[in-house]
């Protein structure tokens, strides 16, 4: 008999996202998160938000929310990267109280990591000060809702990292 | 060209309950012909994402109006949002370009591109349903009314000359703004915050 690896689901992830009040997930897709498209396009309770560039994410999120709406920013640790004076100018100047969920492209739990997508990630959110906690799989996903939790008081941004290797639609 | 000031004076004279997002020099103009400075805001981080910023609190309130007050070179830095607006399909956008071809905050120096792009025909290109430009304050306020009232997303250009560098000095700062609203828009909606 061959056992199956712990998996993350779709399915899983977008419920989590509804029983921690998201509203909207502001999104540019990429090869971590890719497997939730199908899952969060039907669910009702989340309305997508598509961006050219991750860059614009953090400013529709941060207007999003000044608008009474309660969403996440999920892109890939690429783009993550690219938008730097957003994070800084908009999420940390202004205190935005968001979940940056981050596709963690590179990523690898027993050997060292050869993308550098990967090696510079969790080094960049520490220079911005953004905690963040890492999501490889279902029993993970109480830490997207601890993630939300947490932007509230006192508020900033905080990342989850999405691991995909075994991630399943 | 319109001088600035005089063309967001036409504006503000039609302005009744809109959120306005300010970014890079409009803000400073925008100060001075204001009528509601409670629902003023003045994004003064990243540039070039006011457009984006402006996107979001469109949608999470699509029964206020929001103006955006853009810079051309602020545009040209994020392009890409004219096509992220328009694919949202916020009708209560309306976003307000001053273009006078050159980075004023830095000193006058000029964008790339003057006189080859078309910010009309891009936005159109990109799906906003209205882009207009102007370029006489007289026919701005001819058309201003019936602009106003169009489904948006819609487009401004308006055709101002570069100045000397207003900086954003007396404006509320942008943290400050952003709670401000954050709270008044929770009130009108009935929301907690």
């Amino acid at each position: 008999m061959v056992t199956q690896p712990p998996a993350l689901h779709a399915q899983n992830v977008v419920a989590e996202l509804k029983k921690a009040g998201v509203t909207h997930v502001v999104w540019l897709p990429d090869s971590e998160s890719n497997f939730m498209y199908a899952a969060m396009q039907q669910e009702q309770a989340l309305t997508l938000v598509p961006v050219c560039r991750e860059g614009e994410a953090m400013a529709v999120a941060a207007g999003l929310i000044m608008g009474g709406t309660k969403p996440v920013v999920l892109i890939q640790n690429t783009g993550f990267l690219e938008s730097g004076d957003s994070i800084r100018g908009i999420c940390i100047d202004l205190k935005i109280p968001v979940v940056l969920m981050i596709g963690y492209r590179g990523f690898e739990k027993e050997k060292p990591m050869t993308d550098t997508a990967g090696i510079f990630l969790e080094p960049a959110l520490k220079m911005y000060g953004i905690p963040y906690s890492v999501v490889e799989e279902d029993r993970d996903l109480h830490r997207i809702s601890a993630a939300v939790r947490e932007t509230q008081q006192p508020p900033h941004t905080v990342a989850i990292l999405v691991a995909r290797e075994y991630a399943t639609p | 060209m319109i001088e600035g000031i005089a063309a967001l004076r036409v504006l503000s004279q039609e302005r009744t309950d809109e959120i306005v997002i300010t970014h890079m020099s409009t803000g400073a103009d925008w100060s001075h012909v204001t009528s509601n400075a409670e629902l003023d805001m003045h994004l003064s981080g990243a540039m070039g994402k006011a457009s984006s910023f402006g996107l979001g609190v469109a949608l999470a309130q699509p029964n206020v109006k929001v103006w955006v007050l853009d810079g051309d070179g602020s545009l040209l830095m994020n392009l890409g949002s004219l096509v992220t607006i328009a694919s949202a399909g916020a009708k209560n956008l309306v976003h307000i370009i001053y273009e006078n071809d050159s980075y004023d905050t830095t000193g006058g120096q000029a964008i790339p591109g003057v006189g080859l792009f078309d910010f009309v025909a891009i936005a159109k290109g990109c799906g906003y349903p209205n882009a207009f430009v102007f370029e006489h304050v007289e026919d701005l306020q001819n058309r201003i009314k019936e602009v106003l009232t169009l489904p948006g997303p819609t487009l401004l250009v308006l055709k101002v000359p570069s100045g000397p560098s207003r900086g954003p000095a007396g404006l509320p700062k942008t943290a400050e703004s952003f709670a401000r609203l954050h709270q008044l828009l929770a009130k009108r909606s009935g929301q907690a915050t």
